[in-house]
């Protein structure tokens, strides 16, 4: 999932007794694990949160294309080009499922475009770093889509379920994304100094975006206290980061190679990592739009979109010209 | 071990190995041509066509250079052939070269390269190498998905608005002039029509006309006379365009000698 401080429009959390029977009805459902269907009563703030979290993710699949799509030109071999191009298009597909979910909440595809080209709606802040070598489109697999798994996993039981079921083939496919990320990095440092030194330049660059991925700490957040008791949030996001920390550093030993964090150390108590902690300015700052390269993104998606209006604007006026023609063949 | 084909007897290396590379160099530019969109299409639904059409080409790529590799015997893998070449050792059709322009100009490109595609493909699934035969079965499914697919989109924006006629149009007088290349006959045709392996290229031309003429009338656009033909893509003699895709292309190959991916 690629969701980052998702707002659920409550001032606080309220109990089962201070809910009117429809809502009370409602959250024993959910704390039931029974899954909520579209055309089903539903709370306006559980509705208008997953509006915002699942277009974030949708946006973010969408927006996502750009940086590895600006390397299948120059993908190393034929074999690398043809994975990353399935890759591509398993992320554009992601966006088809997740707008679909959308809608199904009375929302239509068209206007949540108009609301990331505004940017009123988001998409993740990772989409916003540059790809600079071919060891860049390893790491986002194995980096940013492991970060991507880890949250996706526990939203396959999401409460909604056109969402929980979109996120179940969705994470199917980013498993195998992460494996071929891993596979590229495996080559490269096997490989010669040269590719060696860009792989560990390419983790100097993903390693704290992909912390960030996570968004700052919300064990104090409303909004993260909410979507839980709705179930579409399972885990805060300390527990995903640090759950990633711990899966990725021995593959990142594995590959020989050293996480940039002086703080990084193994804590026999816990049974896990401690780890800096992220710049959250430079988060901020690339989530306020000062991203290296937030204006070429959205500029590139409203771009595709403004140049795609006479194609659009075509395929409509053909299909109802053939339309018109059969109900006056029908005359 | 490959059953002793007839061909190999009857027909020079140099002629095949010349004929896979026209096969192979074709699907390779206009896969690298079609992935240029990746991410900027004007639906999402084309960009993920989009990406499979390119990603079908590249497919293709991998088994036409890699028996040209092998048919040449000189060691050199389908990678070697796509990534060391240069402009003038590439025997692709202008056509497949040209930028992508807007989006009609890219459908309008793919449709009348699908059309051939198709053609030439049907016409190899007989050919009297089995190895080319079996390439041949395997892409006709893919491209004869393609073909339907660009066929209709120029039949619907052909038959849009006003704007999209006018884009469609411009398109197709623009592309045109580098139909004729497809039909023109090089060194090696003749050789390897007498032989079986493929007929010449002229003989594609008439059902190609109709298949085109067909579809441009039902999108409502116009047919281009046929005027002046560009020609010599299948000779290597390639537009300025092609170096600069070569350089985009081979740049990891070319900067990382000798280091694998």
């Amino acid at each position: 999932m690629y969701a980052q401080m998702v707002k659920s429009d409550v001032p606080r959390v309220k109990g089962l007794d201070e809910m009117g029977p429809e809502e009370r009805a409602f959250q024993e459902r959910i704390d039931a694990g029974q899954k909520i269907e579209p055309k089903e009563w539903m709370p306006e703030g559980y509705r208008k949160t997953l509006i915002r979290q699942i277009s974030q993710h949708a946006n973010s699949e969408i927006v996502g294309q750009l940086p590895e799509g600006n390397w299948i030109t120059r993908a190393p071999t034929l074999e690398r080009k043809a994975i990353l191009l399935a890759k591509v298009q398993d992320e554009a597909g992601h966006g088809l499922y997740l707008y679909c979910a959308a809608e199904t909440l009375g929302v239509s595809r068209d206007e949540l475009y108009e609301q990331l080209h505004s940017g009123k709606a988001k998409y993740s802040s990772i989409f916003n770093y540059p790809t600079l070598t071919w060891a860049d489109i390893g790491a986002i697999g194995w980096l940013v889509d492991g970060a991507a798994i880890m949250n996706q996993v526990p939203l396959q039981r999401c409460s909604y379920g056109p969402y929980s079921r979109a996120m179940i083939r969705i994470c199917k496919e980013e498993s195998f994304h992460q494996r071929q990320g891993y596979d590229i990095l495996m080559k490269m440092v096997k490989g010669t100094p040269a590719q060696k030194a860009m792989v560990q330049d390419a983790l100097n660059r993903w390693w704290w975006p992909s912390l960030m991925m996570f968004g700052p700490s919300d064990e104090a957040s409303v909004h993260s206290a909410q979507s839980m008791a709705w179930k579409i949030k399972q885990n805060s996001n300390d527990e995903l980061r640090q759950k990633f920390v711990d899966q990725t550093v021995p593959q990142a030993e594995y590959l020989g190679l050293t996480i940039p964090d002086p703080e990084l150390k193994w804590n026999e108590n816990k049974g896990g990592y401690d780890f800096g902690e992220p710049d959250w300015n430079e988060f901020f700052e690339v989530i306020a739009g000062n991203g290296p390269c937030n204006a070429e993104r959205l500029g590139a998606r409203r771009k595709a979109w403004e140049d795609g209006v006479w194609f659009r604007d075509g395929l409509t006026a053909h299909a109802e010209k053939v339309s018109a023609r059969s109900a006056a063949a029908a005359e | 071990m490959e059953a002793e084909t007839t061909t190999e007897a009857a027909i020079d290396r140099a002629a095949l190995f010349e004929f896979l590379l026209r096969m192979g160099d074709n699907t390779l530019m206009l896969g690298h041509r079609v992935s240029e969109w990746c991410g900027h299409a004007p639906a999402l639904e084309e960009d993920i066509a989009l990406a499979n059409t390119a990603l079908d080409l590249i497919g293709q790529t991998q088994l036409w250079l890699g028996l040209a590799g092998e048919v040449e015997d000189k060691g050199r893998s389908a990678d070697d052939l796509a990534y060391l070449r240069d402009v003038y050792e590439f025997r692709n059709l202008l056509l497949t070269e040209r930028p992508n322009g807007d989006f009609g100009k890219t459908l309008m490109r793919q449709f009348l390269f699908d059309a051939w595609h198709y053609l030439r493909l049907q016409t190899l699934l007989s050919s009297t190498d089995r190895r080319i035969a079996e390439i041949a079965e395997k892409a006709s499914k893919e491209v004869s998905y393609h073909l339907e697919r660009s066929r209709d989109l120029v039949i619907r924006l052909g038959d849009g608005t006003a704007e999209s006629h006018a884009r469609m149009q411009q398109a197709l007088d623009d592309l045109w002039p580098y139909t004729g290349e497809m039909f023109m006959t090089e060194a090696a045709d003749t050789a390897l029509s007498a032989a079986g392996v493929a007929p010449e290229p002229q003989s594609l031309k008439a059902e190609w006309d109709e298949l085109v003429a067909e579809t441009l009338s039902e999108a409502t656009l116009r047919k281009p006379t046929d005027g002046y033909m560009h020609g010599g893509g299948r000779r290597g003699m390639h537009s300025e365009h092609l170096g600069f895709v070569l350089a985009e292309m081979q740049f990891l190959q070319r900067a990382y000698p000798g280091a694998t991916w």
